[in-house]
């Protein structure tokens, strides 16, 4: 066994803090579990899951519905933007094209932590904040300023265009990359034939990029998908517990309440979620690189 | 393919607009930290008509241990990226040079962990840690650091590791190497943009992770760069001027790393990162 020496050290470390964690994960959403030294942590059968969905504040469901809320609001506007200014930045007269990519990745360079700070810093409440005093001192959009994140609405889409603003320079750099491989001469052709500039975006760009597309589609999916630190930073869950999204849940569950048999429980769940989801999507698309 | 001025102009207008927007709130930021005043929200009129100094730097350097936790995230983000480098590099190798029992059903395992969202183990891993006594140490922390990320970083440099010839081993072999030689001298040495890429990714992942520092890490004095500005942020929420000088001082080296490498970047999923905590 020649190979051992090369693989025995990552097999072990991802047997001990990977494969056990999410084995033990499935254990602990069945016990009544405490990190007290001595705990008995007893098992309670299916104790923890009915307490998740007997929630009186059905705080599980909310989560739940906010993350299809957020593939459902980001995706879309993610992906347009980003083939949208790859295209745009992309042309042919376009001057300091590297200058541009690298300003529109800046924010993927960039903690989210510290961008979350920002980011409640320009949505603050009152004229002193930078988005209040823009959109209405200065451009009268809204008749009063908004406090952004005590409201439902108003914090899920300072989330969402924390999240966009935060992450749509990648699609932009995968496409610019993409759009380098698109052959010329389709283009010099669909000019002789008389093609505008709209026309050959729709009949030659867009499907020529059909299978970047995809794999841009699927990663964004899995990241609206797997929002945390976009909500734990911002909101932290709140109104109420009303913007919180599974991850988010778990955490502050587990580590601010100490229920770490229902967080298990909402672990487990979302595991086999995110697990149905991201198998369906390689059975859809065969065996491409996803990552 | 010739395109009228007015398209030019509209195209331009639109691309830097965009710029824009990114850009901004950098620059709100960096115009923030040279704000004084330290009980209010500075109003944007205050904002755009600051003087540019340093004042909140230094105090921000010399206040509530900043540098001892500038340099634990240091010596944390080192060590990890170190170790995950060497033994992501030497999972690939195994998985890229040799065939051996039960391959195909340990990549898929690795696979399906890949799948699963890293917050999902952060309770088992805790439990983990504490169950091994290395709550409240670095060891711990690297142990989940390294180990958590060995599947990922594997991934990413299996394939680089497949396409490396297999000509270049004879030579090796001939001198009387072996599989380490080989290894060491031709699979290191042939991947190296693969491998400064991971480092960056690493790099970046270690250097901003948050919730598992927070986690495992309960002593002030051993607390990591991004625990220290979200208490700090909690502790003097008015004054925005520090917070966000000592945010830009921790953006720093991310920065300057991608600045200086950015040409040589093989690219990668924004979520995917290099640390699975």
């Amino acid at each position: 066994m020649a190979v051992l020496p090369y693989v025995a050290l990552g097999f072990a470390g991802t047997a001990v803090f990977v494969l056990y964690p999410m084995i033990k994960n499935i254990i602990i959403s069945f016990q009544d579990f405490s990190i007290m030294p001595n705990a008995t942590n007893e098992w309670v059968g299916l104790e923890n899951y009915r307490k998740v969905f007997e929630d009186p504040n059905r705080k599980f469901l909310v989560a739940l519905r906010n993350t299809f809320l957020n593939v459902a609001a980001t995706v879309p506007v993610n992906w347009f933007l980003a083939l949208f200014f790859a295209v745009l930045i992309n042309a042919k007269f376009v001057k300091f094209k590297i200058a541009f990519r690298t300003i529109y990745y800046l924010p993927i360079v960039t903690s989210w932590i510290i961008v979350a700070l920002l980011f409640k810093y320009l949505f603050a409440d009152g004229d002193g904040g930078f988005i209040n005093y823009l959109l209405h001192q200065q451009l009268g959009i809204i008749s009063e300023p908004i406090a952004w994140r005590s409201n439902y609405w108003s914090a899920m889409i300072m989330i969402w265009l924390f999240h966009i603003w935060k992450t749509v320079g990648w699609g932009v750099v995968i496409y610019l990359a993409a759009l380098q491989g698109v052959p010329k001469d389709l283009y010099e052709a669909a000019q002789i034939d008389g093609a505008g500039p709209m026309q050959q975006f729709w009949k030659i760009t867009v499907p020529v990029l059909k299978p970047i597309t995809l794999f841009v589609l699927i990663n964004l999916i899995n990241g609206a998908f797997g929002f945390f630190p976009q909500v734990y930073f911002i909101t932290k869950g709140g109104p109420m517990d009303q913007t919180q999204v599974i991850p988010s849940l778990i955490y502050t569950q587990a580590f601010e309440q100490l229920k770490f048999g229902p967080a298990s429980a909402m672990g487990f769940m979302m595991g086999i979620m995110v697990f149905l989801l991201t198998f369906s999507q390689m059975k859809k698309f065969g065996k491409q690189r996803m990552f | 393919m010739k395109t009228s001025l007015l398209g030019k102009i509209a195209v331009y207008a639109i691309i830097i607009i965009g710029a824009l927007v990114f850009v901004f709130p950098f620059i709100y930021m960096i115009l923030t930290t040279f704000f004084l005043g330290t009980n209010t929200l500075p109003k944007p009129d205050q904002v755009f008509s600051v003087t540019p100094n340093l004042t909140n730097y230094m105090t921000v350097w010399n206040k509530n241990n900043f540098t001892t936790y500038f340099m634990n995230s240091v010596i944390v983000t080192s060590v990890a990226m170190a170790g995950s480098l060497f033994l992501g590099a030497l999972t690939a190798y195994g998985f890229a040079r040799f065939t051996f029992p039960g391959k195909e059903a340990i990549f898929r395992i690795f696979l399906l962990t890949m799948m699963i969202p890293g917050v999902i183990n952060i309770i088992p891993q805790f439990v983990t840690v504490k169950g091994l006594g290395l709550v409240n140490t670095y060891a711990g922390l690297w142990l989940v650091y390294i180990a958590g990320g060995v599947v990922g970083n594997m991934f990413f440099l299996r394939g680089f590791f497949e396409s490396i010839p297999k000509e270049l081993e004879e030579s090796v072999l001939i001198d009387g190497g072996n599989n380490w030689t080989i290894f060491w001298n031709i699979y290191l040495p042939q991947s190296l943009p693969a491998m400064g890429t991971l480092a960056i990714f690493i790099f970046q992942g270690t250097w901003e992770e948050y919730f598992l520092a927070l986690t495992l890490i309960k002593s002030e004095s051993l607390r990591t760069l991004p625990i220290a500005i979200l208490m700090f942020n909690d502790k003097y929420a008015t004054n925005y001027g520090q917070v966000f000088a000592a945010s830009m001082i921790a953006l720093v080296p991310v920065m300057l790393i991608y600045t200086v490498f950015q040409k040589k970047f093989v690219q990668s999923g924004y979520n995917e990162g290099a640390v699975k905590g």
